[in-house]
């Protein structure tokens, strides 16, 4: 196999189907992200989002297809999953904090278990990216002591110290108060801005059209349309597409 | 001071003669209970820390991919929760003792490798393990799979996982049952009598075969015993409890 280069796709999915039993989730889906790109993908629900994603990681297993990060086919049986998750960080909804660690032992714990770096090192490293998520004072406060918004915002910064190659984020302002959607979401800009490759499963559209350089819409398994944002949002052209953004816009 | 409660019990097993609390003023008696509560000590010990870990590996074989192992584990708490304590330590100590090896440490004795206090120490810590098993694999089951997901999609390992998330949520979810079951342990080490362990149950039957106007302060004596031991480990598990709470969590 010849090595990835960051000129091809630094994740690449080809024809991916998966099924639940009898139920075909994903029938065929197809989409390449290049380095520093930041795609949204939108859609009703139910229509396999966040199974797409969770199958990126290898949280989910695929029936038939191919997923390639950094030339790497994840859904290889001899693939390192360990491996393959310390490229690709991933963001929740519910911000899954591990609860009785402080703000900061959870951003610590990853580098210090998985990656057997220094403690002082990690800990230097963990404070500035929690001060880059804008909680600076709250490194010792446990998650039930934050706000979701908070939680949300620490959940970033403990996949961010893995350094990953990208990052997945799943509906991951769908649990949060309208008022604190937009501190996370403005946490995210400031990622896409610095050049982190980004997959975002997204219901804010406007976010999704400020921040993304391509937006997919699924339906039922498929990609019915894809486009840049200004396209996308402007110029749909499947109707399936067109009643989404009517509704939701 | 000391003597003048020694002559006080002396004068009152005189005067009283079901009341002859033997053991206050015969120091060979005292030695005796003094003995047996140690012992007793050293079981409940023992027992409470191979127990823990029994129940900490066991949990963690319930989740092991091996259906071979998972049912080796199942068999093993069936058979160590449905029968009786007492039984167990019979079957381990008559039944099994006869296979293991023993020694002669002076080329005329036979000494067997694991002596009575070994038999009890591994049949009551298997028995309160098998318990322990499923305390901790219903903790492990309350805590929810996004949680374990998340430490997983960091790229720790199952045992990582395990060690690092999952287990220190299930011990705190577990912990008041634990402390049920180390209850329960603490006061089923006095069964080990049967195989004659010099616990102190065992020793406070000696001391009132030998005095049995002795019985009533001894049985006294081992009522209090076991609530004071007893006292002392549910006062420290509570404030276990209350170390491991976490801020801003559950209730
Ligand atoms: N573990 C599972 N077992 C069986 N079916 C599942 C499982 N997870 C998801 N599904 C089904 O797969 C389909 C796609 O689910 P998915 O969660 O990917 O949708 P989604 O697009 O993320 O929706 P939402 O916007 O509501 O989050 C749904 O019909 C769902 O019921
Ligand atoms: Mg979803």
């Amino acid at each position: 196999m010849t090595p990835w280069t960051p000129d091809q796709p630094l994740v690449s999915i080809r024809n991916v189907h998966k099924s639940y039993g009898d139920i075909e989730v994903l029938k065929g889906i197809s989409l390449d992200v290049m380095k520093g790109q930041v795609i949204c993908i939108i859609g009703p629900s139910g229509s396999g989002k966040s199974t797409l994603i969770r199958c990126i990681n290898a949280l989910n297993d695929i029936q038939s297809g191919s997923i390639l990060v950094e030339g790497q086919e994840v859904h290889d049986p001899k693939l390192d999953k360990l491996a393959l998750r310390r490229k690709v960080g991933m963001v929740f909804q519910q911000y899954n904090l591990f609860p009785h660690k402080t703000a900061l032992q959870n951003v610590m714990m990853a580098p210090i278990k998985v990656l057997k770096e220094n403690r002082a090192e990690v800990e230097a490293r963990a404070r500035d990216l929690l001060k880059k998520v804008r909680l600076e004072g709250k490194e010792n406060h446990y998650p039930g002591e934050l706000s979701g918004g908070q939680q949300q915002r620490v959940a970033i910064a403990r996949s961010l110290a893995m350094r990953p190659d990208v990052m997945l984020f799943d509906e991951v302002t769908a649990a949060l108060d309208p008022e604190t959607v937009k501190e996370v979401l403005v946490t995210i800009k400031d990622l896409a801005a610095d050049g982190m490759t980004c997959i975002l499963v997204t219901h804010e559209m406007g976010f999704a059209r400020e921040v993304s350089d391509h937006v997919y819409f699924t339906d039922k398994g498929v990609i019915v349309e894809h486009g840049a944002p200004a396209d996308f949002f402007g110029n749909a052209q499947d109707p399936r597409t067109r009643a989404f953004l009517d509704q939701v816009l | 001071m000391i003597d003048t409660i020694q002559d006080f019990f002396r004068d009152l097993a005189a005067s009283a003669p079901h009341w002859n609390f033997v053991w206050i003023y015969d120091d060979h008696q005292m030695n005796r209970v003094l003995t047996g509560l140690w012992m007793t000590i050293k079981l409940s010990v023992f027992c409470l820390i191979f127990s823990v870990i029994i129940g900490i590996v066991g949990a963690w074989a319930q989740g092991a991919k091996s259906s071979l192992l998972r049912a080796a584990v199942a068999g093993y708490v069936q058979f160590f929760r449905n029968t009786p304590p007492l039984l167990q330590l019979l079957f381990f100590y008559f039944a099994l003792g006869q296979f293991t090896p023993s020694y002669s440490p002076d080329g005329w004795l036979e000494v067997p490798l694991i002596s009575s206090v070994g038999w009890a120490i591994i049949s009551l810590s298997f028995f309160a393990g098998a318990f322990n098993i499923e305390i901790f694999r219903a903790g492990i089951e309350a805590v929810p799979h996004s949680t374990r997901e998340a430490a997983e999609s960091l790229g720790m390992t199952r045992l990582q996982t395990y060690t690092n998330v999952v287990l220190p949520l299930a011990l705190r979810i577990s912990l008041p049952s634990l402390s049920a079951n180390l209850i329960n342990l603490v006061k089923t080490t006095n069964q080990a009598y049967a195989i004659a362990v010099p616990e102190l149950l065992y020793q406070s039957v000696a001391i009132w075969n030998d005095y049995p106007s002795a019985q009533n302060p001894t049985m006294l004596l081992l009522l209090v015993a076991y609530l004071g031991l007893v006292g002392i480990l549910s006062l420290g598990m509570g404030s276990w409890e209350k170390k491991l709470r976490i801020p801003g969590y559950g209730a």
